[in-house]
Order: C-alpha cells, then structure tokens, then sequence
C-alpha cells in the first residue's frame, strides 16, 4: 500500500498539529469540578475534565500533578483552554505555562467569588474560545505532524499474536515518516525487561530503561502483600488465556516491531529528542496510561485489546483494534480495526498493518473512533504517593 | 494457507495458542509456527478454548515455558504433550 503523506489537521501557533479542536475547561483541583461541569454545561462546544486530586500534593508528586495538567492544556488537539483552581497561584502557573505555545487560555480562581461568580465570569470567556475555535478549518498537515502513541488492555494471547504485532507493522511503516511515537506500561514490561533494555538506541536510553523499570519493581516489591498474581495478570487477562506477567510483557512487547526507543520519559513528559520511538514512565492501566501520553503532547492513540477493553480519552482520539473474533463480534461497537482474520490467515501481518494506517488516518482526518461516539472521555491523574 | 486450529509463535516454544472457538477431546490440531511457516500435529487431550495454550511436548514440574522463544514462568504441576497449560500448572518465575 502507498502511505498517504499527510492527513487534515488543525494547525497550532506553536507549530504542532492537532487531530481534534477541543475547547477545555480544565480544573485545578478536585473541589473546582463542580465549577468547570457547569461552565462546560452552559457553554456548547466546550467539554470539562474532571478529575480527583491537586490539593495538598507535594514533591514529585505535586510535579507530577503540574505537568499533567499544562501537558494536557498545551496538547495540539486543545484550540483553547479555560483554567479553574480554588486559589489564584497554581491557577497561574498552569495558565502562564499552556499560554507559551500561543493558544488562548484564561484562568479563574474561586475563592472569593464563589461558584456562581466565577462561573458567570469563565463562561463569557469559554463563549468567547468556543465561537473562535469554532471557525477554525483543517488543513493539510505532514505524516512527521503525527504524534502517535500506544497502549494494550484488557490483553489476551490474540494481543500477542496478532494485534499487537500489527501496531508494530505500522510503527515499523511510520517511523520513516518522521512521526514521534511513545509505548508505556512499566509493570508490564516486567519478564521482558531485559530484552526491552536492549532495544535501547544508545546506552543511556538502555540505562534510563534499566533504571526506571529497577525502581518500579522495587516499589511493587515492598508494597506488595501477596504475591500480585491477583492483579497482574488481571482476571480478564487469564480468561483470555494468559498464564503470567512474563507472558503478558512479551506479548506487550510486540507493539513496538522491531524499532528502538531513543528516550526514555518521565510520565507526562514531552519528548524533546525529535522524531522516533519514546518510552515513557507510566501505569498500566489504561485510563492512567493514555492521560500521561496525551500530556506528553501525543495525538492520536492506538489501543490493542483483546478481551475488549472499553477506555476513551477526552482529548486523545483512542483507536481500538482486536484480533479476538468473539471479541469484534460480541463488542462490534469497541472496535475500530477488525485485524481478526489474522488468526484464520485470511490476512497477514502487513495487510493488518495497513488497514490500522487507514483507519487510524481517517480518524486523524476528524472520524469519530467508537470511544468519542460512546462517550468515553476517561481523564484520570496517576498520584505517586499519600498527600500532606 | 489452511485455517490453523493452533499458532506457535517460536520453533524454540513447548506451547501453542488455540485460535478457533474451541478444540475438542481427542482432536487432533493443525499448528502452524510463524517464525518458520512449518505446520506440526497434536492432539487435544481436552477441550481447550480460544486464546489459551496446549503443551506440545510433555513438561514435568520445575520446566521452563518457552513462547515468543523467551522463558515465560515455571510448570508447577507436570503437563503432558496435548493438555491445556494455564494457571493450575504453570507460575511465574516473578513474584
């Protein structure tokens, strides 16, 4: 098949490309929820992003926290961003930080005002964003302007054989397009880690890798109160027929084909070596996963499962793909890419491959996936550590 | 290119996955290995559905695993050639 060069999108002022036009209204902090919903309710083409921290945090943590949201305001596929915090000093922060790449973004801080005031005040300026957005048109944007990452759930031994290794045809196919390309999961690399430290493109991504997987099992070494079995593989995962994390982690593993990461970055992190294969510090579980890539600037996502894993993003278009048959049958409305027929060798590898680049291009082209038409918007913070 | 009833993913693994809806007892299955395109036989001593493994040799306890060619947990209950592998006789090496 010959590679569309480009695809539609909307153009930022920083340069990036975006494969959605968002409107966020993004909250601070858990108690600003409430605040943000009703903006999002009053003001049409505007979607709120709730979420349950950012009070008290500190540290890392509290970093952490920080880069998320500027991560997800600064995110190309957000036109414009409304911030709203209970006090006015993390409200700027993340206000001066998303207005670096030029969008327009106005922040509103509660205390003081209340709810009412300051709901009156932030929806006339969401009004203000959401008819400006509304003008804007797509363009013709390079492959390179894709930022692509991935993530498997609710995996079974079809991931492994099939849909996974047919996320890594596409990689081995866009990589020489220029695109930035980002694979997660720690935990669940664990079994695999050493031969995923090899694909390590110099020595100190290897080591980076080494070390930041070392840290995390050491984490689940001291926390654990039995011997994790029960989480990892997941029930879901042993119904599907996976034995152990090891065989869980190879199956993982076949996402990335046969490319090397040149980065490894901390979770929410943006890359800042260029095109090519990152892997990024980050939960394994989905909704935590995908909300980390997407603050660390990616586009569009691609999500293998095989049991059938439902998970959306708010401002991450989230493309399903299975190669479990009952799965794509009994769960028609998850499934973007059906590459099932790989199983029956009605279909190869590189055809599979294909038909997710076509898929995935018309979802960048501004298709709804099945997640955005099922109103899946999952926006979930990952949080290190106990709060202060 | 006939429909496998079995995928090896390594010519090194001791293990296939079923990929039709389920193997019968006493089936014998066609398994084709991907690594070098060769198809092998073997029976299914039980029914065995979708998506889990059939040992392709007999394994006693403290055997290593091998899919993906790589070592993916310990038998901990000895398995003969054509019984379903799974958690009541396989265990990671992990935790």
């Amino acid at each position: 098949m010959e590679i569309p060069k480009s695809f539609l999108g909307y153009k930022r002022e920083n340069g990036r490309a975006g494969t959605r036009n968002h409107v966020i209204i993004l909250p601070v902090d858990d108690i600003s929820n409430a605040c943000a919903e009703a903006v999002a309710n009053n003001i049409k083409g505007t979607i709120a992003l709730p979420h349950s921290y950012g009070r008290l945090q500190f540290g890392a943590d509290l970093e952490l926290h920080f880069r998320t949201m500027i991560g997800t305001g600064k995110n190309p596929n957000v036109a414009a961003v409304i911030v709203i915090g209970i006090e006015p000093k993390w409200t700027k922060r993340i206000v001066d930080e998303i207005a670096k790449t030029g969008k327009p973004v106005e922040g509103f801080h509660i205390e003081r005002t209340g709810d009412i005031g300051t709901i009156m005040k932030a929806s006339k300026k969401a009004q203000e964003f959401s008819q400006w957005a509304s003008e804007k048109q797509r363009e013709e944007c390079p492959l390179s302007d894709l930022w692509i990452s991935v993530k498997c759930g609710e995996s079974d031994t079809t991931s492994g054989l099939a849909s996974n290794p047919t996320v890594g045809n596409l990689m081995e196919k866009l990589e020489p397009f220029g695109v930035h390309l980002c694979f997660g999961e720690t935990s669940e690399l664990t079994g695999a880690e050493t031969v995923c430290a090899a694909r390590g493109a110099t020595p100190e991504a290897k080591e980076k890798f080494m070390k930041t997987w070392s840290s995390y099992n050491d984490f689940i070494l001291k926390e654990a109160t039995n011997d994790l079995s029960e989480s990892q593989p997941t029930a879901g995962n042993i119904a599907g027929g996976l034995t152990t994390i090891e065989e869980k982690a190879f199956g993982n593993f076949q996402k990335i084909g046969n490319l090397k990461f040149i980065d490894v970055l901390e979770p929410a992190e943006e890359p800042k070596k260029g095109k090519g294969l990152y892997f990024m510090d980050t939960s394994s579980a989905a909704a935590e996963c995908v909300t980390l890539q997407a603050a660390g600037g990616f586009n569009i996502h691609l999500f293998p499962t095989g049991q059938g894993n439902i998970i959306g993003n708010p401002i991450e278009p989230v493309v399903k793909l299975t190669a479990n048959p009952l799965t794509a049958k009994l769960m028609k409305e998850h499934v973007d890419c059906d590459v099932s027929k790989i199983l029956s060798r009605e279909m190869n590898l590189s055809q599979a491959g294909d038909e997710l680049i076509k898929t995935m291009l018309r979802v960048a082209n501004g298709r709804l996936t099945c997640a955005e038409a099922l109103g899946h918007r999952e926006f979930v913070m990952t949080k290190l550590y106990r709060s202060a | 290119m006939s429909q496998p009833d079995l995928i090896i993913h390594d010519e090194k693994d001791n293990v296939g996955v079923v990929v039709i809806e389920k193997t019968k007892k006493g089936q014998d299955c066609n398994a084709w290995i991907m690594e070098n395109d060769k198809t092998v036989k073997v029976s299914s001593t039980n029914e065995v559905p979708l998506g889990h493994k059939i040992a392709l040799k007999d394994l006693k306890e403290g055997d290593t695993i091998l899919k993906y060619g790589h070592d993916i947990g310990k038998v901990v209950k000895s398995i003969k050639k054509g019984e379903h592998v799974h958690v009541h006789n396989v265990k990671t090496k992990k935790w």
